[in-house]
């Protein structure tokens, strides 16, 4: 029978990995719908009052300051029996201002989980929040997957020369500590964007993989039916990826989930110290970055919606991977 | 022995030739010209031409790349761009504050980290044992980020227990006042994935015959985890711990950028905010080095702590 249905049967077996993986397709599905469009576009309209509280708060009461405040400017001026000759264009500039926005849309005092300064809808922030991160991990672990295989195919397959030359490529990457070489390139790049993201954190983190795949492709490459497929003509590449990665290729599943949770960490730092995405595009990250601020304000529902956004998410894959690492290499347990 | 530490540091230098050319082609070549960014908004090809001539980027890639690695031999990195202050200043006087928390941090973290390991190692299968792990898993998916935030909020805004960010002058206070949250706030983000790596180490070791002929001969409970098993898992322990130094130092910058203490992380990331080039060339190359050396020195280690390991 097929290796992966049985792998698939073992998989099924395990309740929390099933969960975990529906979690997971959950968000997938989140990322994808908005992607496309098809929900969350308008994330960007500001339909809310600045830092309008979670619905179930309840709208903010206008505390005593703030209306002291407002009353306060009318006793000075006739105390110091000043008048400022701008006072009446400016409140009538101030209530046309005011008027006008009132009428093109009336701002929401409270929202479903809150609002941010501008007065976006964090639940929808989150939403396409989780798009650009998701996609990230996603993208730039298959981006590593694909440098590690096929490099550590090339160093374990042909052996000598050829593994020489991509260990020592290897031990130059790991020598430098990975975030350090994460900020270095991005220094260098200086150029923000997802793709840079991408990049950087695929160039820079695919040497783990390189190191398993090399190790199975020296395990395989004297297997009788690799000599066997050398007996019949097979080609040298065709050998290593048509016979040899699929009988590896769950060592590369694996580590691709694995690399998924690590690099959405990395994006939310690079992004929150505003290295990572462009300033048009949310993030996690850049919502962590915003929250920075409001959290000394008492706004404490950005913080808390990109936090459970990322925790559920991570845990989910972290949970996954390690079901799917018991499905694939039953020996393991 | 000899023969093993002599060609280990003779193959440092393919590593470290390695590393000066990944730096070189990734500032010199993919960085663009600095003289541009260096001379402003408002310059004459008169003043680019001048500071090209001074950073010596007018010159062919080989000369470059001669003048990098002489810099490197001689410690001489030059002048930071945006401070003007000397490279090797810079290294001096930031690695005072990033040990001073990073020192107690470790050694802190990681009798933490065992303790909490050999007890939920010992309870293995257990319900303690089942929900420590989840803790663990949780409390690893939530950002650092948020670790620092939150932390930074409620215990040193909204409660007062700790100064919310700075730096002093004296060594007894930096440690005791300003380097105490973030020794905690370290202290929590590295408990949960050290507890689950160390839990593993402790496993291979209570599953040993040497484990079960201790209990044999009637040795206490207290005595085969305290002693016989203790000793064996510290072994990966040590290591990794030495492992980890290097990256620490330059990736403490979060809590070191939070809690604005003066220390390498932040330098890197100040430094790559502003594209101070000789900053970060300086501080990759040094800390690529480091972790060479401290590679070597853990497996060395490895060899004195368990003389059954051959070095080969």
């Amino acid at each position: 029978m097929n290796p992966w249905i049985l792998a698939w049967r073992r998989f099924c077996r395990d309740r929390l990995g099933l969960v975990c993986l529906v979690v997971v397709l959950i968000y997938i599905v989140l990322m994808t719908a908005a992607a496309a469009g098809w929900i969350v576009s308008d994330w960007s309209k500001e339909v809310g009052v600045s830092y309008a509280p979670p619905r179930f708060l309840g709208p903010e009461i206008p505390s005593k300051n703030d209306s002291a405040k407002r009353e306060n400017p009318a006793p000075t001026r006739d105390d110091t029996g000043i008048v400022d000759p701008l006072a009446k264009d400016l409140a009538e500039i101030a209530k046309e201002l005011t008027g006008g926005s009132a009428t093109s849309e009336a701002r929401a005092a409270t929202l479903a989980f809150g609002g941010d300064k501008w007065g976006r809808d964090v639940l929808k922030k989150v939403v396409k929040g989780t798009e650009t991160s998701l996609f990230v991990g996603l993208a730039a672990a298959a981006f590593a997957a694909l440098l590690g295989t096929l490099f550590g195919a090339q160093a374990g397959y042909y052996g000598s020369r050829v593994d020489d030359f991509f260990n020592w490529l290897y031990s130059v990457f790991t020598s430098i500590p990975y975030l350090l070489l994460v900020l270095a390139i991005a220094a260098v790049v200086n150029q923000k964007g997802t793709l840079t993201v991408i990049l950087i954190l695929g160039l820079t983190g695919w040497t783990g993989i390189f190191r398993l795949v090399r190790a199975e492709y020296m395990k395989h490459k004297v297997r009788e039916y690799v000599l066997a497929a050398d007996a019949i003509g097979a080609s040298g590449p065709r050998r290593m990826f048509v016979h040899i990665l699929p009988n590896v290729s769950h060592v590369v599943l694996v580590q691709l989930s694995l690399h998924v949770v690590l690099f959405i960490k990395s994006e939310v730092i690079l992004s929150f110290l505003g290295f990572g995405v462009g300033v048009d595009t949310v993030s996690w990250g850049s919502m962590l970055a915003e929250a920075q601020s409001e959290l000394i304000l008492g706004k404490w529902w950005q913080v808390a919606a990109a936090t459970a956004a990322m925790a559920v998410l991570v845990t989910a894959f972290s949970l996954f991977t390690d079901a799917l690492r018991d499905a694939l290499d039953p020996r393991l347990k | 022995m000899t023969a093993y530490v002599a060609r280990r540091l003779w193959q440092f230098f393919p590593t470290l030739l390695g590393v000066v050319l990944l730096v070189f082609c990734l500032f010199n070549w993919v960085g663009g010209d600095p003289a541009y960014m260096l001379a402003g908004k408002i310059s004459n090809p008169e003043q680019i031409e001048n500071i090209r001539r001074q950073l010596g980027v007018d010159q062919p890639y080989a000369i470059q790349l001669w003048i990098f690695i002489k810099q490197i031999a001689s410690g001489d990195f030059g002048a930071s761009w945006s401070t003007n202050e000397r490279v090797s200043d810079i290294f001096v006087t930031r690695l005072g504050p990033s040990l001073t928390v990073l020192v107690p941090l470790l050694v802190i973290s990681t009798l933490l980290a065992m303790a909490a390991a050999m007890l939920v190692a010992y309870v293995r299968g257990s319900l303690t044992d089942r929900a420590i792990m989840i803790g663990c898993t949780v409390g690893q998916s939530v950002s650092i980020l948020v670790y620092i935030l939150v932390f930074q909020y409620v215990l040193a805004y909204q409660l007062g227990w700790f100064p919310v960010q700075g730096w002093g002058a004296g060594f007894a206070e930096n440690l005791l006042r300003y380097s105490a949250l973030p020794i905690i706030v370290g202290v929590a983000v590295s408990l949960a994935p050290d507890i689950r790596l160390y839990r593993s180490f402790f496993l291979d070791e209570i599953n040993q015959d040497y484990v079960r002929t201790a209990r044999a001969k009637g040795l206490s409970e207290h005595r085969v985890m305290w002693v016989h098993v203790l000793r064996n898992a510290a072994i990966p322990i040590v290591t990794n711990v030495m492992i980890q130094v290097p990256g620490l130092l330059a990736g403490a910058f979060l809590i070191e950028r939070f809690f604005s203490i003066p220390g390498i992380g932040r330098e890197v990331i100040l430094a790559v905010e502003r594209s101070d080039f000789p900053v970060i060339k300086a501080v990759t190359v040094y800390v690529a080095l480091a972790t060479m050396i401290l590679n070597l020195a853990a497996d060395l280690l490895y060899r004195v702590l368990d003389p059954r390991v051959q070095l080969k």
